[in-house]
């Protein structure tokens, strides 16, 4: 059976991909359920349609912004509880 | 000047090659001044970029196991980000995409969020965890957190599927591009494609796709992006036309009321003897349908691009490429953001092409300009001459109307440089940018299927004892058969190249998604619940695909789950199956959990070998 640090460091890690997927699911599939009432609003500057804007760039500006968030928050965490290997590089 | 290891000359290396690779634009440019002709820029793009390829493939030959399947495990992080780019964009992201956006619009775009979005599971729920088990194929995976000799072929089947499917289009794809640059049959540049593609894995594998594929990145990004700023600016549409072209996305759809999206009948299309493959401006372009259905076609075509690129072999085997955990996490941001790059222009230059032709006020407008004048213009003369564009007169008023234009929407990204009156220069890079693209997803995935049939089915099943020069030697032979196999299936002809790529997409999420994933996140998946869900997942999509895809028994979709998203079905089937066998069986010994209890943590020797 895994430790109890083993047991805490997954807990964390859970806990860090059910939000990051809630995010995901918020940019990819929940503000394409309303892509037609959305579209009737303008995004402030460039003058875009929302949804159009954001199946165009914004979402996919999103999922690149969200997976540095993740990548920093899981290092985070590794370190946390002392399994990170950042600095390992055996070859 | 290249002092110590390879890998820490990486940036001088590829630094000079960008540079080798600006100057050789700008004697192009010269050239072209001087009255070379459009088509032995073409033939030296071409030629250039594929020289260079081949030369980084035989230079990166190995006789070792572990960097002919896994580069050695060393490629920087950023690096890696820039190869899976390569191995992600195929000939149909470069070629097709920007043309599917023009005439698909707002509804179109689910391919960019999906294709988008998929790294984000990716990054959570699979790299980190499958570079960990230290495994050198998918199948190695799944045959070692399940055990045993079937569920590994399972998973084979499911790679190959999923993979041969793709690669035919990306054959297809190369032999389409060198044979307009060289100005060949097709079939013949469709094996001249397959040599060059050989060139650059056969004797180096892994390691010499990595190194290939960063040289295809940066050859395929400087193709795409520089036309599409030099349009834009050179048009007056500002210098950044991501952030500018508001004006003009609203000035399109007031165009679109203003002449209206008139439907042709499939009767006077084909009474006008329009060539197949052509389409015209039906669908609006930025504005969003409405209804429950339509977005619900938006959102599970979205699902299924995004949890397809989650289970794709020739994808997660890149993320086995990097030194260790913490660095194969950061090369999926490295990559996502190397992709990006691409697609949040291609809208861009879609919107531009579209406005170039369509509106009135521009000197570059064909639409409600009298035919003969069109007729006479000379990129519309060339375009209708190799039948990738046509004009019908359906109303006979001797004026071209909206929806008599028709366009095949490759040519949008081959022709807008040109109806924006850039160099021929810049169409000699777009066709070695597109040859590029199409080349390194190739590689991508001839390499997966021969290294799971040589890795995963001869070495582990046939032959545990191979010695490595016949391992290596067995996965070469394999890798030529692959391909000649995929260049022959490409050389008939068979599909289109979206329908195709789309179904990889779904045979893959079918049969992988699942138990990969469960296999790390889930302690109680057993063997017979993984293969139950692999065969059953696999046979459902497959079963429903014959249902309802147009060239098999074309019956009605299913609440609108149609050829491009039967992995809806597959996936769950595929995990109904998996959950309710597993917990049918007896739960996995006690070696199996501690193996996945070690998997989670990054630190630690990894699961197999000494990586």
């Amino acid at each position: 059976m895994a430790s109890a640090k083993q047991e805490a460091h997954w807990n964390d890690t859970k806990g860090l991909m059910r939000i990051t997927l809630a995010i995901w699911f918020f940019f990819s599939i929940v503000i394409f359920m309303f892509g037609h009432d959305l579209n009737s609003v303008k995004v402030p500057l460039l003058g875009y349609p929302l949804s159009y804007y954001m199946t165009a760039q914004g979402s996919l500006a999103a999922f690149v912004i969200l997976i540095f968030w993740f990548a920093g928050k899981q290092e985070a965490i590794d370190r946390k509880h002392g399994f990170s290997d950042a600095e390992r590089t055996e070859d | 000047m290249f002092k110590g290891k390879f890998i820490d000359n990486l940036p001088k290396i590829y630094g000079l090659y960008t540079g080798g690779f600006a100057l050789f634009f700008i004697i192009m440019m010269i050239a072209e001044k001087n009255g070379a002709s459009a088509k032995s820029i073409g033939v030296m793009f071409l030629s250039f970029t594929i020289a260079i390829y081949a030369l980084i493939g035989v230079l990166s030959r190995t006789m070792q196991v572990s960097e002919y399947y896994v580069a050695g495990r060393e490629v920087p992080t950023v690096f890696n980000g820039m190869a899976t780019a390569a191995d992600w964009m195929s000939g149909a992201s470069f070629v097709a995409m920007a043309g599917g956006i023009y005439y698909g619009g707002y509804t179109y775009m689910a391919f960019l969020v999906g294709w988008t979005g998929g790294y984000v599971l990716v990054s959570t729920l699979l790299a980190p965890y499958l570079r960990k088990f230290g495994c050198y194929t998918v199948p190695d995976f799944i045959g070692t957190r399940y055990g045993g000799n079937i569920a590994r072929l399972c998973a084979v089947v499911v790679l190959v599927l999923a993979s041969f499917t793709y690669v035919t289009a990306q054959i297809n794809a190369t032999g389409t591009i060198a044979s307009r640059a060289l100005d060949i049959p097709f079939t013949s540049g469709v094996w001249i494609g397959l040599v060059s593609i050989l060139l650059c894995s056969m004797l180096g594998g892994m390691r010499a796709v990595t190194w290939t594929q960063v040289a295809q990145y940066i050859v395929l990004i400087v193709a795409y992006l520089l036309p599409i700023f030099w349009i834009s600016w050179k048009s007056g549409f500002g210098i950044f036309p991501h952030f500018q072209l508001g004006e003009e996305v609203a000035k399109i759809a007031a165009l679109e009321a203003q002449f209206g999206l008139v439907k042709n009948s499939a009767a006077a299309i084909k009474a006008a003897g329009v060539p197949g493959g052509l389409s015209y401006i039906s669908v609006p372009h930025s504005a969003a349908p409405a209804g429950a259905m339509a977005a619900w076609k938006y959102i599970s075509l979205a699902i299924c691009m995004m949890v397809g690129t989650a289970s794709l072999p020739h994808i997660l085997m890149r993320y086995f490429t990097t030194p260790n955990v913490t660095s194969a996490r950061r090369s999926v941001a490295w990559s996502l953001f190397f992709i990006f790059l691409l697609y949040f222009s291609a809208p861009m230059l879609a919107t531009l092409s579209k406005i170039q032709l369509i509106d009135p006020s521009l000197p570059t407008s064909i639409i409600g300009k009298p035919i003969d004048q069109v007729m006479a213009i000379e990129w519309v003369k060339n375009w209708i001459h190799v039948k990738q564009a046509f004009i019908a007169d359906f109303n006979k008023d001797g004026i071209l109307q909206l929806n008599e234009w028709f366009m095949r929407g490759d040519v949008v990204v081959l022709a807008t440089p040109e109806v924006a009156g850039l160099p021929y220069v810049v169409s000699g890079l777009v066709a070695a940018g597109g040859m590029a693209a199409a080349m390194s997803t190739a590689d991508g995935l001839i390499l997966a299927i021969a290294n799971a049939l040589s890795h995963d089915i001869y070495y582990k099943m046939i032959d545990p004892k191979a010695d490595v020069r016949t391992r290596l030697l067995v996965a070469r032979i394999l890798l030529v058969v692959i391909g000649a196999l995929g260049a022959y299936i490409a050389s008939m002809r068979l599909t289109s190249i979206l329908g195709a790529v789309a179904w990889a997409f779904d045979f893959a999420m079918s049969g992988l998604f699942f138990p990969l994933v469960l296999g790390v996140w889930w302690k109680r998946a057993t063997r017979q619940g993984a293969i139950a869900g692999m065969v059953l997942g696999l046979a459902s999509g497959t079963a429903y695909l014959v249902h309802v895809a147009p060239a098999f028994n074309n019956n009605t979709p299913w609440l609108g789950i149609d050829h491009l998203r039967f992995g809806i079905i597959g996936a769950i089937v595929c995990l109904v199956a998996m959950v309710v066998v597993s917990l049918a069986t007896e739960e996995p010994d006690s070696a199996t959990q501690k193996m996945v209890d070690e998997v989670r943590i990054p630190s630690g020797r990894s699961i197999l070998g000494k990586h």
